[in-house]
């Protein structure tokens, strides 16, 4: 698949900076099933566009806007999804 | 006509708002038989219809995830209902809808609530309802929860729906490629009959996303080799073409039908302006002020609880003190006049007092969880819950929950979707401060520490959380070790809470409250009353009555704490039942039910400060009531946990209080 070369670079969610928005590409196969079918269920799919939105005051979790509403993530499950800036 | 319907959508969304406008008062709650999950019921008259409504679960999926979810999937599937209503955030639809298709995958027959219109159109989005109708194939019905905007609408849509039910199926279609893959599943899944119970096509859809439930249903079937090899074959197939596991090839296709669907009806502005929500969180979980604002919150709910509940406390006393003295001027002093006034008034009067404080601190709760701060509260925490002890920032709000009683804390737990995570967060709920323990408290601080009230108070609620701390983390490590759970939660719109909404909740916990007072605090004052009045002829509480034996023999064990007398051994003895029996013993042992200044002086007599700190404490962690244990009980279906808790919880008050009294001694508070 060459879809990756749509974007300039790939990193990982977690890596985005306060405000920055990407497009969601893949998630890592490491990742656990029953968490990637509740984030299926809770907008995190291919193409979706997604934006850092506020890190908590302690560091962790992260707070992300996507497909109209905030969901929060820890920084070790942000590294499982891979996006495209 | 009887129609029966059932509420289903996303969590937040308003389903339990629209719920109570519905139903008003004509509801109660209970639970899912055989199952943990609250179900809560009720029912209203339409025309010459009685509708009966059921809240089913706030979900985001339909798979095996979590109970709610299968609650909610086995009601659409097995219950006889007519209609289901599908609550859903005109703010959100994409993700909203995700659910949609997924009840439309069973063929349900759907009613589509479109809430919260107004902010959408604050935001400037225009939906086409009718559109949107259209290419659902089911009625969608503009409501607004809050208020009765839509309300007749939509139970005309139910009762329409009723008389002319839809196959919601019919109009939900993916793109060829999965289309004509689960047709091929389907065809095996056609040869056994047994299976034909519901709509094939969502067997093949649960199949190729490894539904637990369903394997199992599909193991079996005597074609279920064959069916596993289809299911086998597809998967690879996806694999190959997209590089995805199928559950995300099913979960593309959903999006991708709401994507086309939502071109059609949805026009929303191309640069959205931040919501008032995102700029309030940008201050209220701001890096700096996040957790000062936290625990400003926090001790504003403590000061308002005491506060704003003392004046309305002092009336029910007064109340209570003139009907004891009607009673004894027309009885005068006899043994029933005795039961009455020092048993039964002494007793439960001693409790009931401190409803105006319960009320409020349950009122304050719900405004949080309502205004959608608890899910921030949990966002702010979970650094600190899962780096200190290894728990959840989900379960902050059990335990925040804990200090408004602990059974709605452990049912809260449910949020959870790891069992080792609920039952951790489980386990350390009673040490957070529920209100039952406050008639202890305010007792024991009017009398000891007058000077200091709110820092005493506060203290203990602050000690019960470091304790459960602690605890927590010693659990971590021991018996709960190598268990991480994923955070993954939505952090809703901040929400005016709905006037009526937050009183339903507030009554039923009150009433809960009053009932508990009415029954096992009743039964328990009984008792209390009759082992301080006999055997016949002693003087009533006095250390020769059966209960100052019972006392005096279990008193030795506590001597070490600093309260070895034999009438806080048989108070705590009866706290077991429900904290608030600690006080009403007391109450009751010294006869004084009906003078709440008598019972101070009377314990003047058995504590010191120090003393009276340490007993507080004992209070504060060991066993909690027994609704909380058979709450435990019922919530692990089985008999081991609450044991646990039983042991953990004494053993904690016991070490904590030994520490606070002698440590208070050396530092020469004795």
């Amino acid at each position: 698949m060459d879809e990756n070369k749509k974007y300039d670079s790939i990193i990982t969610l977690d890596q985005l900076d306060s405000d920055q928005e990407a497009t969601i590409v893949s998630f890592n196969n490491k990742g656990d099933v029953e968490l990637k079918r509740h984030l299926l269920g809770m907008g995190f799919v291919k193409g979706a566009r997604i934006k850092l939105e506020k890190v908590a005051p302690l560091g962790d979790p992260i707070k992300f806007r996507l497909k109209g509403y905030s969901v929060s993530l820890r920084k070790t499950e942000a590294k499982n999804i891979q996006v495209g800036l | 006509m009887n129609i029966k319907i059932g509420l289903a959508g996303n969590p937040n969304v308003g389903k339990t708002t629209l719920f109570n406008q519905l139903t008003g008062l004509h509801q109660h709650v209970g639970n899912w038989p055989g199952k943990t999950v609250e179900k809560a019921e009720g029912h209203l008259n339409f025309e010459n219809a009685r509708i009966e409504v059921i809240d089913l679960p706030g979900n985001y999926a339909l798979s095996a995830h979590s109970i709610e979810e299968i609650v909610s999937r086995v009601f659409i599937v097995d219950e006889s209902s007519d209609v289901i209503v599908n609550v859903v955030d005109a703010t959100n639809l994409e993700r909203n809808l995700y659910l949609t298709t997924q009840m439309m995958e069973l063929g349900a027959n759907l009613v589509l609530a479109v809430n919260m219109n107004k902010f959408a159109k604050k935001r400037d989005y225009n939906i086409d309802f009718k559109e949107l109708s259209t290419l659902l194939g089911i009625p969608v019905v503009e409501i607004e929860a809050i208020d009765d905007t839509g309300k007749d609408e939509l139970l005309r849509a139910v009762k329409d729906a009723t008389n002319k039910p839809i196959d919601s199926s019919k109009k939900l279609v993916y793109g060829a490629e999965l289309e004509s893959h689960l047709k091929e599943l389907e065809k095996v899944i056609k040869r056994d009959i047994s299976l034909l119970d519901v709509p094939v096509s969502w067997t093949a859809i649960k199949l190729l996303e490894h539904d637990k439930i369903i394997e199992e249903k599909v193991k079996e079937s005597k074609y279920f080799l064959d069916i596993f090899n289809e299911v086998k074959k597809v998967e690879e197939h996806f694999k190959d073409i997209f590089n995805e596991s199928s559950e995300e090839v099913i979960a593309n296709y959903r999006y991708a039908f709401i994507e086309g669907l939502l071109n059609e009806s949805l026009k929303k502005p191309e640069v959205e302006e931040p919501t008032i929500s995102e700029k309030l969180d940008k201050i209220i979980t701001n890096r700096i002020l996040g957790l000062p604002i936290f625990l400003v919150i926090m001790w504003l709910i403590f000061q308002i609880t005491f506060t704003v509940g003392a004046p309305f406390q002092d009336l029910i006393d007064q109340g209570f003190t003139l009907l004891g003295d009607t009673i004894l001027a027309i009885l005068g002093e006899t043994t029933l006049s005795s039961f009455i006034v020092d048993g039964i008034i002494g007793g439960v009067g001693g409790v009931i007092v401190f409803l105006p404080q319960i009320v409020l601190m349950f009122l304050m709760i719900s405004i949080l969880e309502d205004s959608g701060y608890l899910a921030r509260a949990a966002f702010v925490m979970d650094k600190v819950m899962h780096k200190l002890v290894g728990l959840h920032g989900k379960s902050f709000i059990p335990m925040i929950l804990g200090f408004g009683c602990g059974v709605p804390g452990m049912m809260a737990t449910r949020t959870m979707e790891h069992e080792r995570d609920r039952i951790l967060t489980m386990l350390t709920i009673p040490f957070m401060s529920c209100t039952a323990r406050l008639p202890v408290y305010t007792l024991f601080i009017a009398a000891f520490f007058t000077a200091y009230q709110g820092e005493v108070m506060f203290s203990l609620y602050f000690l019960g959380v470091i304790v459960a701390i602690v605890v927590a983390a010693i659990l971590k490590k021991s018996l709960f070790k190598g268990i991480t759970s994923p955070f993954v939660m939505e952090l809703p719109s901040y929400k005016l809470p709905s006037l009526k909404g937050v009183l339903i909740h507030t009554w039923e916990k009150a009433y809960g409250f009053v009932k508990k007072a009415g029954t096992i605090i009743l039964a328990a004052a009984i008792i209390v009353w009759m082992l301080s009045s006999f055997p016949v002829g002693v003087e009533y509480g006095s250390q020769d009555s059966a209960i100052g034996q019972i006392g005096t023999v279990i008193s030795p064990v506590f001597a070490p704490l600093g309260f070895g007398d034999w009438q806080p051994s048989v108070a705590l003895l009866f706290g077991v039942v429900a904290k608030e029996v600690v006080v009403g013993t007391f109450s009751s042992i010294f006869g004084v039910g009906e003078d709440g200044a008598g019972l101070e002086t009377a314990i003047h007599g058995l504590f010191t400060p120090l003393t009276a700190y340490a007993f507080m404490t004992f209070v504060l962690l060991y066993v909690p009531c027994f609704a909380a244990l058979g709450t435990v009980k019922q919530e692990t279906n089985s008999w081991k946990w609450p044991l646990v808790m039983v042991a953990v919880t004494t053993a904690t008050a016991y070490i904590v209080s030994f520490i606070v009294y002698h440590g208070g001694m050396l530092l020469g508070f004795g």
